[in-house]
């Protein structure tokens, strides 16, 4: 990916570091967005992630690097000149003005006429669906409501690019998906560049067209979700995404090539892979009656509509989790044999990182006939 | 079970006790302006209303309360716009020397009057003698010392509200296009206004009633309400002092009622 200036880009970040005393809290970030794109800041908690959209929003000053907004130069710009309209995680309403005047208040303070104010509070207001609480104060609403007065406030500016971070976090989980829905959709219609915070992969892999994945305060990786969930650049990326994640075993050198600790005669990568870390997913693997991986079952995790089994490898002490569906009820110490996925993923012991050009026919010895069973 | 009614009965005559020995002057005060005759002695000889007209017909007392009036209104406006950048630098600003700063801005509410009042006394005269200008008893003056009193809860009262507010909404207004002052005029002022104007009520009631500081500060022709008062005690014992009291009082009593329509004091005291 190249990070030379091109004004078809929406946002276009270049080595944005962020400092906070000691820590960096961003260490150096790039990244693009199309405009348009619902891009997606996703990773565990004090990655950096609001700061570089307190950053992107001018509410915070970076170290240094350089922000630009279609083409343009803003990283010296306050807040208010940068064409970016922002949900706060606390949604930030203001208590002490009514939902209309917390809709209004930005085009107030921008100097915008008062028909037009009113035709735009209509419009954004029957787009969330607001239209019959507009005299009530942010403390008689409830949180759905809140959140839908800090998106009404934000669209109503009709900037080109929205941020928003955590906006569901403070809501149950049923609101969220409908919210997470509600919300794709009216950036779709507003034709939005979305930047959205999430440290919830599942809510980043369903919403994004882009996710960029965080950690430590640099980018791990940047892709699609399908791109991200097929690929994983590195070993964080791999057992970050998936329900449940990705399971990472070590191997170690056998007859004939890298093979699993405890399951000696199953030849899973080229020799020289030993000591690298082999990542498979669990809804990959097959339970099987007859031929695969030996283990035994150390535990199972009935989800409702399917069940995450650990599995022990052979006589050794690694663990693959397996996700089959419905209920499957196999006491512990029950012997399985598991059969392994064409793509396995292979990560560098040292680095972390993934390494790309790994023969796959070799990896999986296991691959024609299904019959899969749970007992 | 029964020990718990036992306390919580202890609890609620003890806060009676507490309240009784509060009201009980402010009863008598109340009794005493309606007694006819001149000299307090119990049981009154009568009722009249007569020292109410006496109270409003009294020229010192009039102009005692103007006076005061003007004062405490002042040095609240005065005392608000030093106290509340104030509370803002203490609260949000790491500044050298914060907390010994917070507690000298408070310094004057434990301060006796008397002390206040003679290190004002004192302190005027030198700069009226260092700089020629005529402070000493002048309405500047008195106004000066007055706004320090107000201070105290200003600083108290709003660094307690802002210690709870949330500084994102602050940023949601300048990210919809608000500058830095429209933001403090619509943002952040709104949202600490009970600490305000419980801070400006406070103030103006410590300003109107203060007496030792004001004793020291006065000038000739210049007398405050409370001062008014203690004069006339010094000649006449009648109930028009009770009578002025009472005004007073209810006209206190009243203010808070309508402040507290619009802001719950307990909530912010
Ligand atoms: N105002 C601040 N002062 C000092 N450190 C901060 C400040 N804001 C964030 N940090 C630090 O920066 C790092 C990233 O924080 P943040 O961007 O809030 O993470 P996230 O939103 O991904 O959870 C954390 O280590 C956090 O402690
Ligand atoms: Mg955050």
């Amino acid at each position: 990916m190249s990070f030379a200036s091109h004004p078809d880009d929406a946002i276009r970040l270049a080595d944005v570091r962020k400092q906070f005393g000691d820590t960096a809290a961003l260490a150096g970030v790039s990244l693009k967005a199309k405009p348009g794109s619902f891009v997606v800041l996703l990773g565990p908690s004090g990655c950096g992630k609001s700061t570089l959209l307190r950053v992107l929003a001018g509410l915070e000053q970076a170290t240094s690097g350089t922000i630009e907004l279609s083409g343009r130069d803003v990283s010296r710009l306050p807040p208010a000149q940068r064409g970016i309209s922002m949900v706060f995680q606390s949604y930030a309403l203001f208590p002490h003005l009514s939902v209309a005047e917390n809709i209004v208040f930005g085009l107030k303070a921008r100097g915008v006429p008062a028909a037009d104010r009113a035709a735009r509070l209509k419009d954004a207001a029957a787009l969330v669906g607001l239209g019959h609480l507009l005299e009530r104060r942010p403390s008689q609403l409830s949180g759905g409501q809140q959140q839908r007065v800090a998106l009404a406030r934000a669209i109503v500016a009709q900037a080109p690019i929205c941020l928003m971070d955590e906006p569901l976090s403070n809501l149950d989980a049923k609101l969220r998906n409908e919210m997470r829905r509600e919300i794709r959709a009216l950036q779709q219609r507003l034709k939005l560049t979305m930047v959205y915070v999430t440290h919830d992969q599942a809510e980043a892999m369903s919403m994004a067209d882009q996710v960029v994945l965080m950690r430590d305060g640099h980018v791990e990786q940047d892709a699609s979700p399908a791109e991200l969930y097929a690929r994983p650049a590195t070993r964080f990326a791999a057992t970050f995404i998936g329900t449940p994640p990705m399971s990472l075993v070590r191997l170690t050198a056998g007859e004939g090539g890298a093979v699993l600790e405890g399951a000696p005669g199953h030849v899973l990568a080229p020799a020289q892979a030993a000591g690298q870390w082999l990542g498979v997913r669990p809804e990959e693997i097959v339970l099987s009656d007859a031929e695969g991986l030996p283990a035994g079952i150390a535990g199972a995790e009935f989800l409702g509509g399917e069940t995450v089994l650990s599995c022990v490898i052979g006589t050794g002490t690694q663990v693959l989790q397996v996700r089959v569906p419905g209920l499957c009820a196999l006491p512990v110490g029950t012997p399985v044999r598991l059969r392994l996925p064409q793509t396995l993923h292979l990560f560098d012991d040292a680095t972390g990182r993934r390494i790309e050009d790994f023969p796959s026919n070799l990896a999986s010895p296991f691959s024609s006939k299904d019959n899969a069973t749970c007992r | 079970m029964n020990a718990v009614r036992f306390g919580r009965y202890a609890l609620n005559g003890a806060a009676g006790l507490s309240l009784g020995f509060i009201l009980l002057p402010l009863i008598f005060v109340t009794w005493l302006a309606f007694f006819r005759q001149e000299i307090p002695s119990f049981p009154p000889e009568g009722y009249s209303l007569q020292w109410f007209t006496a109270a409003a017909n009294n020229k010192p007392f009039i102009d005692g309360f103007v006076l005061s009036l003007e004062v405490a209104v002042v040095s609240t406006l005065i005392g608000l716009a030093l106290g509340v950048p104030a509370s803002l630098a203490l609260v949000r600003h790491r500044i050298p020397l914060g907390p010994g700063v917070s507690t000298l801005l408070l310094l004057p509410l434990v301060m006796p009057g008397i002390v206040l009042g003679t290190a004002t006394y004192v302190f005027q005269i030198e700069v009226e003698i260092a700089t020629q200008i005529p402070v000493m008893g002048s309405l500047g003056g008195l106004i000066a010392a007055h706004t320090l009193v107000v201070i105290p809860w200003v600083v108290r009262l709003v660094t307690a509200s802002l210690a709870g507010f949330d500084r994102s909404i602050e940023e949601a207004a300048q990210n919809l296009g608000a500058g830095p002052f429209t933001t403090f005029w619509r943002v952040t002022l709104p949202s600490i206004r009970p600490g305000l104007v419980a801070a400006a009520l406070f103030g103006f009631v410590t300003s109107f009633g203060n007496l030792e500081m004001s004793l020291f500060l006065v000038g000739p022709g210049r007398t405050t309400l409370p001062i008014a008062i203690l004069q006339y005690l010094e000649w006449k014992i009648d109930p028009t002092v009770a009578a002025a009291s009472l005004i007073q009082i209810v006209l206190i009593g009243a203010a808070m009622i309508v402040t507290d329509r619009y802001v719950k004091l307990s909530r912010v005291v």
